[in-house]
């Protein structure tokens, strides 16, 4: 077996506690409910009968130890629980609504490296010029964005006074027709489809909450890259490349900024997570009908299975694509060992 | 204050050079002073806001509905008539009450279980960090809103929430603050003077970590402001008519398809320049403890 093989095994396994992990924490999440879950579930109109049938068919009648291997095995054949406020599965629920927030995460994510790590990089080359300036502001006022109020900010300029900006109401104007479901990104569907005009409204219903969810990412892409940039500009081995006469484009994009790319990706999986959280406000405000909106919906309605397997299905997903960034890292670069902690 | 005692054992420290130190910061500064001076409007206005404001924040007034801003009402009224500058006012006191106490009982804990995991290691040390590990594996927000869902929907589970996301940056903190002193010198001449473990670390060990402790606790209330803010925006905790921030901003969203701005806009602002002030204030304390990572 050759040791970059063992290396991506070793990684993988190390995932393992960490899943087990989320999943104890996601079993005490739902059974810490409020009061006595049988009795939430059979309803208002329930009599004692009927709250003693849940209960078993529920197993909420055996040791919690049992209640657990239960619950594991069925997240093993997929089952999130049923959702009291739509009737479905909770995971059916959720695999019909999470292209809509990966849609509008990764475009808001390619949209804030698109500027964040330009300026990074120009911040670092020209410490104390006007972009090291501007990278500086963009960074402290960045963090302290509220994503909800950023977004009601656009709709007001965009929308209401610029009148620029289709009405904030999901993701197509109701007059046109969602392209066929191949991916379930609007963006890629109606190209495939060929529909220029769907592509163009939904890239419209689209600009706004991902430019929201970009500026809440900015800041902590372009801190890392300025912050990565300069610490490897500053190298020996940029050093000696300047002196060896290779070209500044060489120097800065061959080796300052592949050596600096490391970090950057790192911050990019932390990001991914904060945007997942602001997702939940961002589609709020914009009425996005993605898995953070469904969440929302679902507390306020106090339809907790939802709300539960929302938050689970959340970790898992950053779980594994902190696996992937870790495992792309030997790609990047080929130094990195899993095995060194 | 021992604000920048660095690796020596506190108590050695000179008070006079340290005020000489963050005087010097702040003229050289001037980004942290604002801070500090806003800061300190923050504070006035939850402890005497309630009382300074001109209107009642609750009262109602129907002749008074949806005014813009004025000289009478410094941020114009809501769809009940009530004045949104005075409840923007009242609001700080309790949005700074959920994100100190959070942070808080996140100090505390996080305190604890990291000066004993760094200190002792071993089998429990292993255990934390998984656990811990385990913790930061949600996405912060999505794990509050868990929380929240399961407890309960009180404003007491926002503060319980937000302080359980918080613990794992405190204990990681201070766990990698003691373990590095755990055999310093000063640590090896108290433990031969015959103190015991537990007085070596609460009082030579544990002192040091507070410098650090210090930038993490400001920048966090930042974190924590807009994280209850975030709760209430969706519908968990502060209900209705109680004025907080992120309930002003989420009743103010419905008007501004229709151009009636200043209900949501002024609420923002006021969360916007807090966390933005907390912010601040945890660069300029980095700067007065650590002068290495000034930015």
């Amino acid at each position: 077996m050759s040791p970059r093989l063992r290396a991506i095994l070793l990684r993988l396994v190390q995932a393992i506690p960490v899943v087990i992990g989320v999943v104890v924490i996601s079993f005490v999440l739902t059974r810490a409910l409020p009061g006595d879950p049988a009795v939430y579930f059979a309803g208002a109109a329930a009599d004692e009968e009927s709250i003693a049938q849940i209960r078993t068919s529920m197993g909420l009648d055996k040791p919690l130890p049992i209640q657990f291997l239960q619950y594991v095995a069925d997240l093993l054949q997929g089952d999130f629980g049923q959702s009291v406020y739509s009737g479905q599965p909770v995971a059916e629920d959720l695999a019909n609504r999470l292209p809509a927030s990966l849609e509008l995460t990764l475009t808001a994510l390619i949209l804030s490296c698109a500027i964040a790590i330009p300026i990074g990089v120009l911040a670092a080359k020209n410490p104390g010029s006007f972009v090291d300036q501007l990278c500086r502001i963009l960074v402290t006022a960045g963090v302290s964005l509220p994503t909800f109020f950023t977004g009601i900010l656009l709709i007001y300029v965009f929308y209401y006074l610029l009148g620029l900006a289709p009405s904030p109401l999901g993701r197509l104007d109701f007059l046109y027709i969602e392209p066929d479901n191949v991916t379930g990104f609007y963006l890629i569907d109606a190209l495939i489809a060929g529909d220029w005009e769907t592509w163009f409204a939904s890239l419209k219903q689209l600009i706004l909450p991902a430019i929201t969810l970009a500026l809440f990412t900015l800041a902590p892409i372009a801190r890392m890259t300025r912050a990565a940039m300069l610490s490897a500009l500053s190298s020996d081995f940029i050093r000696t490349a300047r002196a060896a006469g290779l070209s500044d484009h060489k120097v800065t994009y061959g080796y300052a900024f592949r050596n600096a790319l490391l970090p950057i990706i790192t911050t990019l999986g932390m990001v991914f997570s904060f945007s997942l959280g602001a997702n939940v406000l961002v589609e709020k405000v914009f009425a996005w009908p993605g898995i953070g909106s469904y969440a929302v919906e679902a507390l306020v309605v106090s339809d907790y299975a939802a709300v539960q397997g929302f938050v689970l299905a959340m970790a898992l997903l950053f779980v594994t694509l902190n696996l992937v960034i870790d495992l792309t890292y030997s790609v990047i670069d080929p130094r990195i060992g899993f095995d060194t902690k | 204050m021992t604000v920048f005692s660095g690796n020596t054992d506190p108590g050695a420290d000179n008070t006079s050079n340290s005020i000489t130190h963050i005087l010097y910061i702040m003229k050289e500064n001037p980004v942290t002073l604002i801070a500090f001076a806003l800061f300190g409007f923050y504070v006035l206005s939850a402890l005497f806001g309630q009382q300074l404001v001109p209107y009642d924040p609750l009262a109602s007034d129907s002749e008074n509905v949806l005014q813009p801003p004025s000289l009478q009402h410094w941020f114009g009224t809501d769809p009940l008539g009530r004045d949104v500058f005075s409840r923007v006012i009242s609001a700080t006191r309790l949005d700074l009450l959920i994100a100190v106490s959070a942070v808080a009982i996140s100090f505390v804990v996080g305190s604890f279980l990291g000066s004993v995991a760094g200190y002792w290691g071993g089998k429990l040390d292993i255990i934390l960090s998984r656990t811990l590990d385990t913790i930061m594996a949600f996405p912060i927000f999505v794990l509050a809103m868990g929380i929240v869902a399961a407890l309960g929907n009180t404003v007491e589970n926002i503060v319980y929430a937000t302080a359980i996301i918080n613990v794992p940056f405190y204990a990681r903190l201070v766990r990698a603050e003691v373990n590095i002193r755990r055999n310093a010198g000063f640590v090896q001449s108290a433990k031969l003077s015959g103190n015991s473990d537990i007085r070596i670390l609460a009082l030579h060990i544990f002192p040091n970590t507070l410098p650090p402790m210090m930038v993490q606790i400001s920048l966090n209330l930042g974190w924590a402001i807009l994280n209850a803010a975030g709760l209430s925006f969706i519908g968990l905790g502060v209900r209705p008519p109680t004025p907080e921030w992120g309930i002003m901003v989420a009743e103010g969203a419905n008007f501004i398809v229709s151009g009636e701005w200043w209900l949501a806009v002024f609420p923002g602002l006021w969360l916007m320049l807090a966390v933005f002030t907390f912010n601040l204030l945890g660069d300029g304390l980095r700067d007065m403890v650590d002068p290495r990572q000034r930015t």
